[in-house]
């Protein structure tokens, strides 16, 4: 095996140097929390597209950046046959760098250009880089002149996805907090849930929280990018996903209230956020009681089956989405796996308490990453299951430890009671199959 | 800035990943921003490998831009020599680290590592992968026999020299690469054909080479070049500087093939085996002139892709399949005057693009019945109704096969038979559906093969939209009722075509309502 022959390289040292920016915005550190520097192997940012442009298909990703742009998203996308692509680069060429280019100009024309070319688009996201951010490229301003120009007809946003600012989901966090300062202003009470969901997933969540007495509830990002949800001080703002720590802010900046608690990850954390959002609204509890239990019963008989291959297993979390801690929780306490170490890319403490407080104690958590130090400690802890990127699953895989590849958890419907076997399914289907085959 | 939607290319630092990747013993130091290593899934998932590319990334980020990103640079590149231990180690910088300029070339030579290094300069706003990987594996060979070049003459050699040393001949293989189309088995292929004319293959690279092999390329009697966008440069350097003779010929198809052996026969002074015993060794000569190939007469094909596999796509399509090629390109600029030649014998002017709509529209406009082309020339064609194959990289995760499925060699042109001509619905059905129209099951623009299926609603909506674009630059030109039927009885995958000729020899005519009579005056007209 090729990891055997290398030279052990000692990850303490790699690891101590901490900027102090990592080392925790704000909060007392955390006990358990291990913080890493070095090489990071995860995505950017720009990925979060790939669903975002499917969420609002009226919607137009232009991303301002280089070819290694347009090469990522097309190489994350590229197996879906699109009749028409929803997004899009513009690549810097020499003349933009040198500056014989005006960079306004021709993003004007790049942007009248694919507008003409597709009139139905209502919203263009102009999607900052490392490349435009580096070179400072003032996107919100041309977004504020194109706006101008095409007012009426298409809003133009600006977020960044950058890889030196962004981590994968950060991306839609991003996208959303742009889409913030257009929420129009309303003082009725509603829920308002952020964080894209699976459509057949907002639909159920609808009619449960419509069934047990909250009239209104609208979503962020919406379907359509022009039907945005209004906000204001009757707005009790519910998370979906647990990375939205910029929008969640920028909501709570506009009088929504934020409603703290899990994640609706697991038939436990899908139960305590709808509990959550009904006291938030001084809701009966007999009749949340009532709509609840059967769905909680239910739920946790369909995991009955998953428990009995996951129990005892030992899992590892390589950091990629934020996903990981709730994921964590849920498959210790509902499918009674052990937590190896439990990596995140960006830990934001508020957002994630109630999470936590729901953790074994000691739980190893590591926020940030030296891959290679990272890997090793995989190695070493011969763990039952590793959720990690693809850059990673198949190697580990040759190694022989069974991989779960992370990416597919942002793409499926997992949030929910209902969805929480399935949820759990995800993590024994590597196991049952390398159970499953047999050579000779 | 120029828009994009589609890129044929990556960025030319992932032409280098290739070379290292492709490689053993060679590690690539990769000063980017967290987020580049998207790029390790293009081997981890697309070529399925079993181990990480040997690539360690800076992954700076903004944090990091008010720091020393130079200290980071030397800090990976000790850690990565360090952990790896390279027989030779390769630093570049992706896009981004282009714009901030730390010089991590400069700065690894001045860390004395102790193995040879090279500095890579891929230019990431000019230049593309293939250039990239051409670039990668031309610095590397050189800076790896700089201690032979002062002691080579320079002068041509001979390749006959293996029988004065009592030897048999040797030859390089030089191009194939991960992420490229088929190399693994093209190589295979290409090694047995040698093999039996007694021929060794010297070093086969990158692919599988380590550093050290590279270092033996000059023992080599020929330079095979494959795969001339990876290779072409360091044969040319090796020509001038070592004296070796290049062979150019690529051995796809039976007749490329042929050539092929000829001309390396000829060069290393061996009996090239005749020509009758050579067209046995593939089966698709007699497929293509079994009677079941007669349908296969004319059939309109357009060719895109790499400049390589698009010339020889065009010269197998033409001259062993008997299609008749409508349009020729590639994306390719390096090659782009070998690209232009090709199409120039066909009659044709090449189409060197990388804007994949101007492809999309030159196939719509030569309506062919077959697309030979890429990952995304297959998207266009589906969007269009018209079968399609993939020819070349860029490629997706169906086109690196468990099965051995070269596209070189007598095997290759076997796999080019069966996998061209499957899209393609078989002449039976051609015939019964030409000829009843009302069949519930077997409608028109059913195709017997699910690659490259089309949707005939989609079809007609955008041949629609051709016609209005048309009308729209010239006079209206009105399909009457009678029209209209009538072209709805040509087999839908010659419809584009004669729509198209109908509406030419209207506009001519200045015929202003097309009829079914002028629909077969047109016909009769573009038969003489």
């Amino acid at each position: 095996m090729a990891a055997s022959t290398l030279k052990k390289v000692n990850c303490m040292t790699a690891s101590m140097s901490l900027s102090p920016v990592q080392s925790g915005l704000n909060s007392p550190i955390l006990s358990g929390v291990r913080k890493e520097n070095g090489q990071r192997e995860v995505f950017c940012g720009l990925t979060s597209i790939v669903w975002l442009h499917r969420r609002m298909p009226d919607a137009f990703f232009l991303v301002v950046g280089s070819r290694t742009c347009a090469h990522l998203i097309q190489s994350a996308a590229g197996v879906m046959i699109f009749a028409e692509p929803r997004f899009g680069t513009a690549i810097l060429g020499e003349r933009d760098l040198a500056g014989i280019a005006d960079a306004n100009e021709e993003l004007d024309r790049v942007a009248a250009d694919l507008l003409s070319r597709r009139p139905e688009i209502r919203t263009l996201f102009l999607v900052g880089s490392c490349p435009s951010e580096v070179i400072k490229l003032d996107l919100a301003k041309a977004a504020e002149r194109l706006n101008y120009r095409y007012s009426g007809q298409v809003r133009v946003l600006n977020y960044s996805g950058s890889g030196i600012e962004t981590t994968f989901t950060e991306g839609e966090d991003q996208a959303l907090n742009a889409m913030v300062p257009l929420l129009p202003y309303s003082d009725e009470s509603q829920l308002l849930i952020v964080g894209t969901l699976a459509d057949g997933v907002e639909e159920r969540f609808k009619k449960l929280f419509q069934r047990i007495g909250i009239e209104t509830v609208r979503s962020l990002p919406p379907r359509v990018s022009t039907e945005l949800p209004p906000i204001g001080p009757g707005t009790r703002i519910l998370l979906a996903q647990p990375f939205l720590s910029v929008t969640a802010r920028a909501l709570q900046s506009k009088g929504g209230k934020l409603i703290n608690s899990t994640y609706p990850l697991g038939v436990e954390g899908s139960c305590q956020w709808m509990m959550a959002a009904a006291e938030a609204f001084g809701l009966e509890r007999a009749r949340v009681t009532q709509v609840m239990s059967p769905l909680i019963q239910r739920g946790k008989t369909a995991l009955v089956p998953f428990r009995q291959k996951l129990e005892g297993k030992r899992i590892f979390f390589l950091p990629d989405s934020q996903l990981e801690i709730p994921l964590a929780r849920f498959l210790c306490r509902e499918c009674g796996m052990d937590l190896v170490e439990v990596g995140i890319p960006y830990l934001d403490r508020q957002l994630m308490a109630s999470e936590l407080a729901l953790l074994p104690p000691n739980t190893p958590i590591s926020e940030g990453q030296n891959v290679e130090c990272q890997l090793e400690r995989v190695r070493a802890s011969s763990p039952d299951l590793v959720v990690c990127g693809m850059g990673l699953a198949n190697p580990l895989e040759a190694e022989g430890i069974t991989t779960k590849w992370s990416i597919e958890l942002v793409f499926s419907p997992i949030h929910g009671c209902d969805q929480a076997a399935d949820l759990a399914e995800l993590f024994t289907r590597p196991l049952s199959r390398r159970s499953l085959l047999h050579w000779g | 800035m120029e828009l994009t939607l589609w890129t044929y290319e990556g960025p030319p630092h992932v032409g280098a990943m290739r070379i290292a990747t492709s490689m053993e013993g060679l590690h690539y130091v990769l000063h980017a921003p967290q987020g580049d290593t998207y790029a390790d899934l293009l081997f981890t998932m697309i070529e399925r490998c079993d181990r990480r590319p040997p690539v360690t990334y800076t992954t700076f980020q903004a944090r990091d831009l008010g720091g020393d990103t130079a200290d980071l640079v030397k800090r990976s590149i000790a850690e990565a020599v360090e952990r790896f231990q390279p027989e030779a180690l390769l630093v570049g910088e992706s896009c981004t680290a282009e714009l901030i300029q730390d010089q991590p070339g400069a700065l690894a030579a001045g860390m004395d590592l102790g193995i040879p290094m090279v500095s890579l300069e891929l230019p990431a706003y000019s230049k593309k992968e293939n250039w990239g990987a051409a670039e990668t594996f031309y610095q590397l060979v050189r800076t790896l026999l700089k201690s032979q070049l002062d002691l080579s003459t320079k002068k041509k050699r001979d390749p006959k020299e293996w029988r004065k040393e009592k030897r048999r001949p040797k030859v390089n293989l030089l191009g194939p690469s991960l992420l490229g189309f088929r190399c693994r088995d093209d190589i295979r292929e290409i090694t047995t054909l040698l093999g039996s004319f007694g021929i060794e293959v010297n070093v086969t690279a990158p692919l599988g080479a380590r550093p050290l092999d590279l270092q033996r390329l000059p023992e080599g009697d020929l330079n095979l070049c494959l795969y001339p966008e990876i290779a072409a440069p360091l044969c040319n350097w090796l020509e001038r500087n070592f004296g070796m003779v290049t062979v150019r010929t690529v051995p796809i198809g039976v007749g490329d093939t042929q050539a092929f052996i000829q001309e390396i026969c000829n060069l290393l002074g061996l009996q090239a085996p005749p020509i009758s015993t050579i067209q046995q060794a593939s089966r698709m000569p007699w497929y293509s002139q079994s009677v079941d190939s007669t349908y296969l007469t004319g059939k309109r094909v357009f060719i895109f892709g790499d400049a390589t596999h698009a010339i020889s796509a065009a010269r197998v399509a033409s001259r062993e399949l008997g299609f008749q090629v409508v349009g020729l390109g590639s994306y390719c600029r390096e090659l782009a005057r070998e690209v232009r030649s090709a199409a120039k014998e066909l009659g044709l002017e090449a189409l060197i693009t990388d804007n994949y709509l101007i492809v999309e529209q030159a196939m719509a406009d030569a309506a062919p019945e077959l697309v030979l082309g890429t990952q995304m020339e297959r998207h266009s064609a589906k969007r269009l109704g018209i079968p399609c194959a993939v020819i070349s990289a860029p490629i997706h995760v169906q086109d690196v096969p468990a099965r051995h499925s070269p596209q070189m060699g007598w095997e290759g042109a076997s796999v080019i038979f069966d996998s061209w001509v499957h899209p393609l619905m078989m002449g039976l059905e051609e015939h019964l559906i030409g000829m009843f129209r009302h069949d519930f099951e077997f409608i028109d623009g059913h195709l017997s093969h699910l690659e490259g299926a089309a949707s005939p609603e989609k079809k007609t909506q955008v041949i629609n939209l051709t016609k209005s674009e048309l009308s729209n630059n010239a006079e209206q030109l009105i399909w009457n009722s009678s029209g209209e039927l009538e072209l709805s009885r040509i087999p839908f995958f010659v419809r584009g075509k004669v729509r198209r000729n109908t509406e030419s020899f209207a506009r001519e005519r200045g015929i202003t309502e097309i009829s079914d009579e002028t629909l077969y005056e047109a016909k009769a007209h573009f038969n003489r």
